[in-house]
């Protein structure tokens, strides 16, 4: 019993001891912190997604007082967390016009269009399998295996396999943190505007000669859409088509002219785009 | 003179990474950069030299007169270090911000360092005095200093190599770090104590 109560006391010494040294510590290097941080951070989402690429929203806080990034720089959060953050940092809603990015799997070669090389029995993960022989079962190195690492880093479940075996993201589900688009060792999944709809899906930069022998909806740069468009919004580089989204009204004239259907668009919601 | 043969045999034979595998955390997680790491191996000297003299303090005043220190020297321990790391993280936020940004999370990691725990728990073990016990810390943290700074400077070397692809990262970082532990068992025999 005696010994309990010495233990008891003697610890509690230590750590009053301790508390009090740290105290007054604390007090001597006491730092001035911007009133705004603490400000920002509370009307940020305060989920610590690490979707703006700092760790965590105290960081992004912190680096939108020293003016390092933008105040809409939190793609969670809307157009209405950025106005509150603009509020605070005394800047008036002009600048953050910015619209919500959302993910893409840029891929439509499911199962039917892009036949596998072989067969793959190993784990069930794109890393892994993009490290086997010509960069993973799947007949184009540049296509979505549909191992779904993606989906499982996805917060927001936002991500399915569909039954051709290509990921597919759901844009209404989808808070653009970017999880996906570090997760996937195709380097596939690229952000678009939440807005827009004709997406070329595909991006294997081989020479159509290639990609016609590997997957039946693969860009093979023949440049019908770059001519048929009206608004230079669409352009081939390196063999593959990329839509230029400041400029695509969605006219949706290239999706007609794609001789593969490798762009994605719907044809009946043809906007009523001045021609 | 004997001081100074123990400073040696911690620094380089019984280095407290490379041979008694402690504190190999930060050891991997904060080698990407020299300096980076060379602070932190400083951050951690500081921390384990005055950690040495605590806990010896605190083992010969408190915990042995009572006959505690079989039980309390665990969570006693943990409590000076803690707190000593608490006030280097203020101290380094206050002088160093960058340094601070850098070093991230390891830094309050450093609370659950086996090698600062070790190191108490190895300097009551082997019975030092209060100078024996100071210079042991300071050693153990000299010899951490040098093994993180090498292993970083290999890393930063390292970088440029052409690792093949499933070495990358994690596991060429594990090969290196056993083959410098392979490099530091030549120490032994330098000196026979």
């Amino acid at each position: 019993m005696n010994t309990i109560l010495i233990a008891v006391i003697s610890m509690g010494a230590i750590g009053v001891f301790f508390a009090g040294f740290l105290a007054f510590a604390s007090k001597k290097f006491a730092i001035e912190e911007d009133p705004r941080i603490a400000k920002i951070l509370e009307v940020l989402p305060g989920a610590n997604c690490g979707g703006c690429g700092f760790p965590g929203c105290s960081n992004f806080a912190a680096a939108v007082v020293a003016g390092d990034v933008e105040c809409n720089g939190c793609p969670v959060g809307t157009a209405d967390v950025a106005a509150k953050v603009a509020e605070i940092m005394g800047k008036d809603g002009a600048d953050i016009s910015a619209e919500k990015l959302v993910a893409k799997v840029m891929c439509g070669g499911d199962s039917g269009k892009c036949e596998n090389k072989y067969r793959y029995v190993g784990v069930e993960d794109c890393a892994a399998a993009a490290r086997m022989a010509g960069g993973g079962p799947k007949g184009c190195q540049y296509g979505c295996m549909g191992f779904g690492s993606c989906v499982r880093v996805c917060p927001t479940d936002a991500i399915t396999i569909t039954d051709g075996g290509i990921a597919v993201v759901d844009k209404e589900k989808c808070i653009g943190c970017k999880k996906c688009v570090a997760a996937c060792p195709k380097n596939i999944i690229k952000m678009v505007p939440y807005s827009k709809e004709v997406h070329v899906l595909c991006s294997s930069p081989e020479p159509g000669k290639i990609v016609n022998k590997t997957c039946k909806a693969g860009c093979i740069a023949c440049k019908k859409c770059e001519k048929v468009c009206n608004f230079d919004a669409i352009h081939v580089e390196n063999n593959l088509a990329a839509v230029d989204y400041d400029k695509c009204t969605e006219c949706m004239e290239c999706v007609k002219a794609c001789p593969k259907k490798c762009i994605e668009g719907d044809l009946e919601k043809v906007a009523a785009a001045a021609v | 003179m004997e001081l100074l043969l123990l400073f040696i045999s911690t620094v380089l034979i019984n280095n407290f990474v490379l041979s008694r595998f402690l504190g190999i955390c930060p050891f991997l997680g904060v080698s990407k950069r020299i300096e980076v790491a060379f602070s932190m191996g400083l951050a951690a000297t500081f921390v384990m030299t005055l950690s040495a003299i605590a806990t010896w303090l605190i083992q010969h005043y408190i915990l042995m007169p009572f006959g505690m220190e079989r039980f309390l020297q665990y969570g006693a321990f943990i409590l000076v270090i803690a707190s000593l790391v608490q006030f280097v993280e203020m101290f380094l936020k206050k002088t160093s911000p960058a340094l601070y940004q850098s070093l991230g999370i390891f830094l309050p990691l450093i609370t659950t360092n086996c090698a600062i725990l070790g190191l108490a728990l190895l300097s009551a073990l082997n019975g030092y005095d209060l100078v024996t016990s100071t210079v042991f810390g300071f050693g153990a943290g000299i010899g951490f200093t040098l093994a993180i700074s090498l292993m970083a400077g290999i890393r930063e070397n390292m970088e440029f190599g052409d690792v093949p692809e499933p070495f990358k990262g994690i596991p060429i970082t594990l090969i290196t770090a056993a083959i410098m532990s392979m490099a530091f068992m030549g120490f032994s025999g330098l000196i026979s104590m």
